[in-house]
């Protein structure tokens, strides 16, 4: 991205050439991938030329000025729609824009589109799209994972340099594993929620997805920082890139937790991770074992807070206001076929979930009970961080799945095992792609640091990043 | 009702007076037109997200504080879900395992006995919208429709013990909780408009003290159905016990026209609300500083002010009470007296035609009522001069001299003059006089209405009275005196 930030600069190219290049390959492309819901030509061909009026003038809004980027379709934008790939919001246009819109908007990178997902973030597959599959640019019979699957897709298929996610269980690292694509959930707190539509309010976080390390720290720095219309905002979220990396980790530790190379886990996935842990000791960090004992506990933590924070967030789709609305003679028959209809199998599934663990006769033993498991994840991390800097796992227990591969919904839930720990203690976590198995899919690699230490885990991806291109171009370890 | 006792418990909400909503900066503003007073935050647009009303918390801690309550130093929101048109976002921001205040009490008289009412709770919420229906309720109206306004305006919810024994003794403590939040300058609590409401937990003791059912009461909305309710509730279940029947828990609402309760539904059809934290807001952490702060804030209380106005000023008890819960007059009051007017005459004046004129609007200045009372205590002008003066003083905002000046309203000193008028007024009635001092005492009252009249009502009438009797005596041969 830095190049192609000098490109700008030094106007070889300009940003409607970039920006036309961009629609070029969607309308190439994206006919088999399916990744936009939305594609705002127009729009993104104004703002484009208003970005090179800016460079005209010298006066860009940033040096990423005329950048384009793809948004994920919860994330509320003025002038195109905002469907949550939902029936219910199918034609819903939100009147106001979320922070990281104004965000990108400031540093002058014009939109693209919106890019398909699974109905309201629920889902690991993007299966679960109302509107139609995205396919994974690496095998078109296979999914590209979900919930951001539609911006994992797109930049691994090059119809955007970089886009936004939403990560509440994993859904911008499952993806971006399954594509190969750099993708970061940052500290909970650190990234606006304003505008993001609500899927668990405890859990979600917005984050970028990119081609590389070092382009996901870019744009983390873009949308990072304090936002007072968000009460869980962190006063001191901004970020600043780092201008140099060293070329070795000395003095940096790495704790590998055993419990997430145990059963469940493809051997060529944990084969790969491992020759990646093995590359950092190489770099010379210090590699240790650590324990996160109560990690297997997450997949149920995690659906049992994300289905009773979603059944109360997605209780406001009634009809009454916006969205779709099925007529009946009364209001209760109202409210009932509007959500038959407007919502989708796993959404109504996640929501009956959701009821069911907040009723008062279930409360204590599901929500309170995984609001105190909660509580000893996080202390599980806590005390990895007193002895390491980051932690590395595998992202996925296995590489893409094929389309119509995973029937039953708990199968599914599975995909999370690795990563809904981080949403869960509130830490950073960012996925890399570490190699390719022998089907050629990309293989993940997770890394997770203290809260607030993202300036950590660019480190060591950006370190471990340039090590893994230099094997690739010489072809040995 | 004979052997039945009956336990009262109450819950009261009540609109905050703040200028912005409680999680967004739209305006409160009471009888706006529908629907221009919401923004996405109040509307529960996807994607918008709760910011708390500063102001509202300090609101409810000053009433937390006044009604004695433990202030948390840590309380925290909860969402209450479930499904109604005119609750945007299909839940309710409110507090429910950890509120703002809790463990407080209300004092008051009740039939100048002191009584304490147990406050056992104090806690923030917001308020939802307000449905308009076609016919009489939302099921069988034609149409519906909502206005927002209201949704968003913040609330506090105060829940009694069940200790009331008394509709009575239930109005009486909702009429010193309404007078103590409106000293604080909390809420308007007008219960025309719905910014203060009230739900009534009912239950009677049958003959062994056993406790009973309880009913909730909703859609009290005046202090008189308040009362009128719980009176008809206590005595529906004495009879339903009296009769071997049971008592079924159960919510009923007031029908103020067939002056009932009626039925809404029974506790086994009660709405589970799935209580679970707020996860867009973090716990609300308070400083003692600024608990200190507004506790040090805090004006006094209408029961404090009672009880002083007894003991300093020796007003009586009814005097106290009328003039405590009307802050307004016994502002002046107090403003009065402390200009150095006496506390029983400036009471009488302010509880008679004061309080009369000041229903209309604005009060008059404690400088210009101090002068009235001066100029009628000093006999410069008379009683009823007096209050002529006052509803000009009213009506046009002037002082009383320019007023007694401009109308020539100065009490007539000249006692010769005044002899000479009352002397006319006889010549010009003689055979009234003769029958005067034939014994007919009445017609006493005529030559006085005559002399005030001839006068324009300058005369000092206790003068005039006295002057007359003198002139009427019977065999007297009365001259006018002449100087
Ligand atoms: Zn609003």
């Amino acid at each position: 991205m830095k190049e192609l930030a000098h490109k700008l600069r030094t106007s070889q190219v300009s940003s409607v050439e970039l920006v036309q290049h961009y629609l070029d390959r969607i309308r190439a492309v994206d006919s088999d991938i399916r990744a936009f819901l939305y594609v705002d030509e127009d729009g993104a061909i104004a703002e484009a030329k208003a970005s090179d009026e800016r460079r005209r003038r010298g006066e860009p809004l940033s040096p990423w000025d005329g950048i384009p980027i793809a948004i994920k379709d919860n994330i509320c934008t003025v002038g195109t729609p905002t469907t949550c790939a939902s029936r219910m919001l199918e034609n819903y246009y939100s009147p106001f824009e979320a922070e990281v819109i104004t965000r990108i908007k400031q540093a002058g990178m014009p939109i693209l589109g919106k890019t398909n997902m699974d109905e309201f973030a629920m889902g690991s597959s993007t299966e679960f799209s109302a509107f139609y599959i995205t396919r994974n640019p690496h095998d078109l019979t296979r999914v590209p994972g979900g919930s951001s699957g539609g911006s994992a897709a797109a930049v691994a298929a090059g119809e955007a340099p970089w886009a936004l996610g939403t990560d509440t269980g994993g859904s911008i690292r499952q993806p971006g594993a399954f594509c190969g694509v750099v993708g970061l959930k940052p500290t909970y707190g650190r990234v606006s929620r304003w505008g993001l539509v609500a899927l668990a309010s405890s859990l979600d976080q917005i984050g970028p997805m990119a081609r590389t390390v070092a382009d996901a720290e870019i744009l983390f720095s873009i949308i990072a920082g304090h936002d007072n219309r968000d009460s869980t905002s962190w006063p001191n979220a901004a970020y600043r890139v780092m201008d140099a990396v060293p070329d070795n980790l000395k003095g940096i530790s790495v704790g590998v937790p055993e419990e997430f190379f145990a059963e469940g886990l493809d051997p060529e996935v944990a084969c790969s991770v491992r020759q990646a842990i093995k590359m950092l000791e190489n770099l010379g960090a210090e590699v240790k074992p650590i324990s996160l004992p109560h990690n297997i506990y997450s997949i149920d933590t995690y659906l049992t807070l994300v289905t009773a924070e979603a059944s109360s967030n997605l209780a406001r789709y009634d009809g009454v206001r916006y969205g779709l609305r099925v007529e009946a003679p009364d209001c209760t028959t109202m409210f009932k076929k509007t959500r038959t209809k407007g919502f989708g199998p796993e959404v109504k599934r996640r929501i009956m979930l959701g009821t069911y663990v907040l009723t008062a006769s279930h409360h204590e033993a599901f929500y309170e009970q995984a609001r105190r498991v909660r509580t000893l994840i996080a202390q599980d991390l806590e005390q990895a961080f007193s002895s390491v800097d980051v932690v590395v796992t595998p992202t996925t227990p296995t590489t893409a799945f094929r389309i119509g591969e995973k029937q039953d919904p708990l199968q599914m839930y599975l995909s999370d095992s690795y990563t809904a720990i981080a949403n869960l203690a509130g830490n950073p976590a960012l996925t890399m792609p570490c190699g390719i198995d022998r089907k050629g899919l990309p293989i993940g690699l997770q890394l997770i640091a203290d809260h607030f230490r993202e300036d950590l885990i660019f480190t060591v991806g950006r370190v471990l990043e340039q090590s893994l291109r230099e094997v690739e171009a010489g072809g040995e370890l | 009702m004979g052997n039945y006792e009956l336990t009262i418990g109450l819950e009261i909400h009540v609109e905050l007076a703040t200028k912005s909503k409680m999680f967004c900066g739209c305006a409160t503003t009471f009888g706006a037109p529908p629907n221009t007073q919401c923004c996405p935050i109040c509307l529960g647009l996807p994607g918008t997200l709760p910011l708390l009303n500063r102001t509202a918390v300090e609101y409810g801690i000053r009433a937390g504080l006044a009604l004695n309550c433990r202030i948390n130093p840590v309380s925290e929101f909860a969402r209450k879900n479930y499904y109604y048109p005119d609750l945007p976002k299909a839940y309710q921001i409110t507090q429910h395992d950890k509120p703002l205040a809790e463990n407080g009490f209300l004092e008051y008289f009740l039939d100048g006995q002191l009584t304490k009412t147990t406050i056992t709770r104090l806690h923030l919420e917001e308020e939802v919208g307000k449905s308009i229906h076609s016919g009489d309720s939302i099921i069988g109206s034609e149409y519906s429709s909502i206005d927002y306004n209201r949704a968003g305006i913040p609330l506090i919810e105060i829940v009694t013990a069940p200790e009331i024994a008394s509709p009575k003794q239930a109005r009486v403590f909702l009429e010193q909780l309404r007078l103590t939040l409106q000293y604080l300058g909390v809420s308007d609590c007008k219960m025309e408009n719905g910014s203060l409401r009230c739900d009534a937990n009912v239950s009677v003791r049958d003959i062994e003290g056993n406790p009973g059912e309880k009913v909730e009461i909703k859609n009290l909305n005046s202090f008189r159905a308040l009362e009128r309710a719980l009176a008809y509730e206590g005595e529906r279940q004495a009879v339903l016990l009296s009769q071997g029947k049971q008592v079924l828990r159960e919510t009923r609402t007031w029908d103020e026209k067939a002056q009932k309760t009626v039925r809404m539904r029974l506790k086994a059809e009660a709405p589970d609300y799935r209580y679970f934290p707020e996860p867009d807001l973090p716990p609300l952490e308070l400083e003692q500083v600024w608990i200190h702060e507004i506790a040090s804030s805090l004006p006094e209380l209408p029961l404090a002010r009672e009880e002083r106005f007894q003991k300093a000023y020796g007003l009586s008890e009814y005097d106290a009470g009328v003039l405590v819960r009307a802050p307004h007059l016994a502002d002046v009051f107090e403003e009065t007296v402390a200009l150095g007017h006496s506390p029983k005459l400036t009471a009488n004046w302010v509880l008679g035609d004061f309080a009369r004129l000041a229903r209309q609007g604005e009060v008059v200045s404690a400088q210009h009522f101090g002068e009235l009372l001066e100029l009628v205590s000093s006999g410069q002008i008379n009683n009823n001069q007096g209050k002529a003066v006052l509803e000009e003083m009213f009506a046009t905002g002037a002082s009383p001299r320019e007023i007694v000046q401009k109308k020539g309203l100065t009490i007539i000193q000249d006692l010769g003059f005044l002899k000479t008028v009352i002397q006319e007024a006889l010549n010009e009635h003689s055979e009234l006089v003769e029958r005067y001092r034939s014994g007919e005492d009445r017609l006493l009252g005529f030559f006085v209405g005559q002399v005030m009249r001839r006068t324009g009502g300058r005369a000092e009438p206790v003068l005039v009275n006295k002057l007359l009797a003198e002139a009427l005596q019977p065999g007297r041969n009365w001259e006018p005196h002449k100087e």
